[in-house]
């Protein structure tokens, strides 16, 4: 199945989005709170904006993240032809 | 329960949660009516309990497929919600908001890391494993690595996390119970697990799948109303989540002004500031393992075996993160409130007479008589216990080194902070209660299941009938549940440090070889046995190592985070091994790339599937 060249464009692509996924996750996970003492100086609404990133905003990113991942991979899967018949 | 049961799955559990909600509306009449507050303990304890069983009893099955991986129909939604039932401890529920108080941001490493694993899951793992179509996560390891070595190995890692978690649940469940009816902890952990076995038992996976749906909502409820009412209390507004922003800056202004020589607060520790309490290394290595862990914890990967299909699998971590960021961004807020309750109402006050003690808010004393509040180093049980000890200390102020509040507090204490009526504080602990039992349920069946599938069946007697398999399975799992409760009252109370271990000993031993397997057609069977046992080992030996051998730390990290060193030398030793043997045969290039497309269908047949 891996020789035809759909499967294997299917495969690059879904790695590619993987990887991107993952960028955008260790950014949120690790990067951001690198820079928490930065950030703090920033106030919304009460909310250093350090403070903030790690108790809501990476998690609300990690939320949108993951269905945006599947949702992205499920197009993916569609165009090659790869999906799961109904 | 067929498939009329799936199609009316909204109206049920909509039903349910009315229903509960009514339970609790007719608790608080009777309360205010003269109900006395062991009979409400009585009441939510005895009717959740039963409903949990009513369903696992409802749920009973014959049928393999039903029993390990409820027939694959449930939907994204669903087993999200069970996932994060499954995925919530007594440890979330209870203790993550008192370690947030006491931590302050550096606890935020737990929030970050119990959440940000499940992008490992949805991208890494779940859909491969859903479309193999396992039952449990050895099944694959075997499937992928030529066999049952690679199974055994699985197994015996599976066992050695799940089991130490599954105590850790048991204590909790046992502690919930006691206070709740006023039985020891050890009557209180036989009870939790006579619930946790009647919804398992007869119908496997299918109950607890239900049963922990039921069980989210009952916490989510119980977690959520205390603090919107506070919230609504303080600030006007029923968004704790939101509105907390506030509570922290007024934190932050009585800190900056009263931690000077002399000041209440002297020595405290900011608490919107970084890295007071953990180092940056240590910081960011917990959020690894605790991400890394997640998405290797076998009976978080098994919830997604349940799915109809490799799409939904994906949608359903969505579902499941969701489900549990409801509860993780509300932990924060618990934290400030009760912080600003110790700061304005409790330190800073008079110690000179009883009188002056005796003002002091009520809840300090409620929860002082069961030692979980302490002032000037001893329980706070009455006004004349704390004047006696800060007498004997010296001490005529209450200030912030004299005043310690146990982390299960936090939570459990909010609805008398709030000056709400016990049947809130009842409601609460049943949601302690829901999250302990659903947590261990899950864990329950997947060490059961480990055994009996992948011991028993596929390495001992692979021609038992479909009826001897399921009496074997129910036979294990009683069997693991009486050894894990026996482990809960004879361990030590330290030993629950070993919870946190199961996540750095999960990450090192299951994660490079679960993540190779998929991602990497090169991975072989002697790359990832060595893989295996060198993660794990490597793991093992740092914790063992430095907690009882006195072997200094690595560059200072601390043993929770043992995987920093684990998860590195699981990947280099699957990868070298791999390397130098010979690559996997046609067959398996085959399998792997069937695994990697969602078209098809499940890879393994059962044949004794019902």
């Amino acid at each position: 199945m891996q020789s035809t060249p759909m499967a294997e464009e299917y495969w690059r692509r879904t790695r590619n989005l993987m990887w991107t996924t993952l960028v955008v996750w260790f950014v949120f996970g690790f990067l951001v709170h690198f820079f928490v003492g930065y950030l703090n100086e920033i106030v919304i609404f009460g909310f250093p904006l350090g403070f903030y990133m790690a108790a809501q905003g990476s998690l609300i990113v990690f939320v949108i993240l993951i269905f945006w991942f599947s949702a992205k991979q499920n197009r993916i899967d569609e165009e090659h032809g790869m999906a799961e018949e109904e | 329960m067929r498939d009329a049961f799936i199609a009316n799955l909204g109206r049920i559990y909509a039903l349910y949660t009315g229903t509960f909600l009514v339970f609790v509306v007719v608790l608080a009449v009777l309360e205010q009516m003269g109900l006395p507050p062991t009979v409400i303990g009585y009441a939510f304890v005895i009717l959740t309990i039963a409903v949990y069983a009513g369903i696992g009893i409802l749920s009973r099955t014959a049928q393999v497929s039903e029993y390990y991986v409820a027939g694959r129909r449930v939907p994204a939604l669903y087993n999200g919600m069970a996932t994060a039932a499954d995925w919530m401890s007594a440890a979330s529920f209870i203790g993550m908001a008192g370690s947030l108080y006491a931590q302050g941001y550096d606890g935020l490493a737990f929030i970050l890391g119990w959440t940000g694993g499940y992008v490992l899951v949805a991208v890494l793992i779940a859909p491969y494993l859903r479309k193999f179509g396992a039952y449990t996560v050895p099944d694959f390891l075997a499937a992928r690595y030529g066999g049952n070595l690679a199974r055994l190995i699985g197994v015996i890692i599976l066992v050695c996390c799940s089991l130490v978690y599954l105590m850790g649940q048991l204590t909790g469940t046992g502690i919930i119970a006691s206070r709740l009816l006023g039985v020891s902890v050890q009557v209180g952990i036989f009870l939790g697990l006579a619930g946790i076995l009647v919804c398992s038992m007869l119908g496997g996976m299918r109950a607890v799948t239900w049963t922990q749906v039921a069980q989210y909502i009952v916490l989510i409820i119980a977690y959520l109303l205390p603090v919107v009412i506070l919230s609504a209390q303080l600030t006007g507004v029923p968004l704790p989540q939101l509105m907390y922003g506030q509570v922290l800056q007024r934190i932050t202004e009585l800190e900056a002004a009263n931690s000077g020589p002399g000041g209440y607060l002297e020595g405290i520790k900011a608490h919107v500031v970084a890295f007071n309490v953990r180092d940056p290394l240590n910081f960011f290595a917990l959020i690894l393992c605790l991400m890394v862990g997640t998405a290797a914890l076998p009976h978080v990967i098994m919830r997604f075996f349940t799915t109809p299909s490799v799409r939904e699998a994906r949608k359903s971590v969505g579902w499941s993160l969701l489900f549990i960021f409801i509860l993780y961004f509300t932990a924060p807020a618990y934290a400030a409130f009760a912080k600003l309750e110790v700061f304005e109402n409790v330190l800073g006050r008079s110690l000179e007479d009883a009188g002056a003690i005796a003002s002091l808010p009520s809840w300090i004393f409620s929860y002082g008589q069961a030692g979980l509040v302490k002032v000037c180093g001893e329980a706070a049980a009455s006004a004349d216990a704390v004047l006696a000890a800060c007498q004997a200390a010296g001490v005529s102020t209450l200030d912030f080194a004299n005043f310690s509040i146990h982390p299960d507090t936090v939570v459990i204490a909010t609805p008398e902070i709030a000056g709400l009526p016990y049947v809130i504080a009842g409601l609460v602990a049943a949601g302690g209660l829901a999250a302990a039992l659903s947590t261990a349920d899950g864990l329950l069946l997947a060490i059961a299941n480990a055994l009996s599938h992948d011991v028993y069946y596929q390495m001992i007697d692979h021609t038992a009938s479909t009826k001897r398999r399921l009496i074997v399975a129910r036979i294990l799992l009683v069997g693991v549940a009486l050894l894990g409760a026996w482990m809960a009252i004879a361990a030590p109370a330290g030993i629950l440090i070993f919870v946190s271990w199961a996540f750095s000993l999960a990450a090192a031993g299951l994660f490079p070889v679960l993540v190779l397997g998929v991602w990497w057609k090169r991975a072989n069977t002697p790359g990832a046995l060595a893989g295996m046992i060198a993660g794990f080992g490597m793991t093992a030996f740092y914790l063992v190592g430095t907690q009882y051998m006195g072997m200094p730390t690595w560059f200072g990290v601390s043993n929770i985070s043992a995987g920093l060193f684990g998860i590195p030398v699981g990947f280099a030793v699957c990868w070298i091994v791999s390397l130098m043997t010979t690559p996997p045969s046609r067959e398996m290039q085959a399998f792997i790339e069937a695994l990697r497309v969602p078209r098809g269908g499940v890879m393994v047949a059962d044949k004794h599937a019902d």
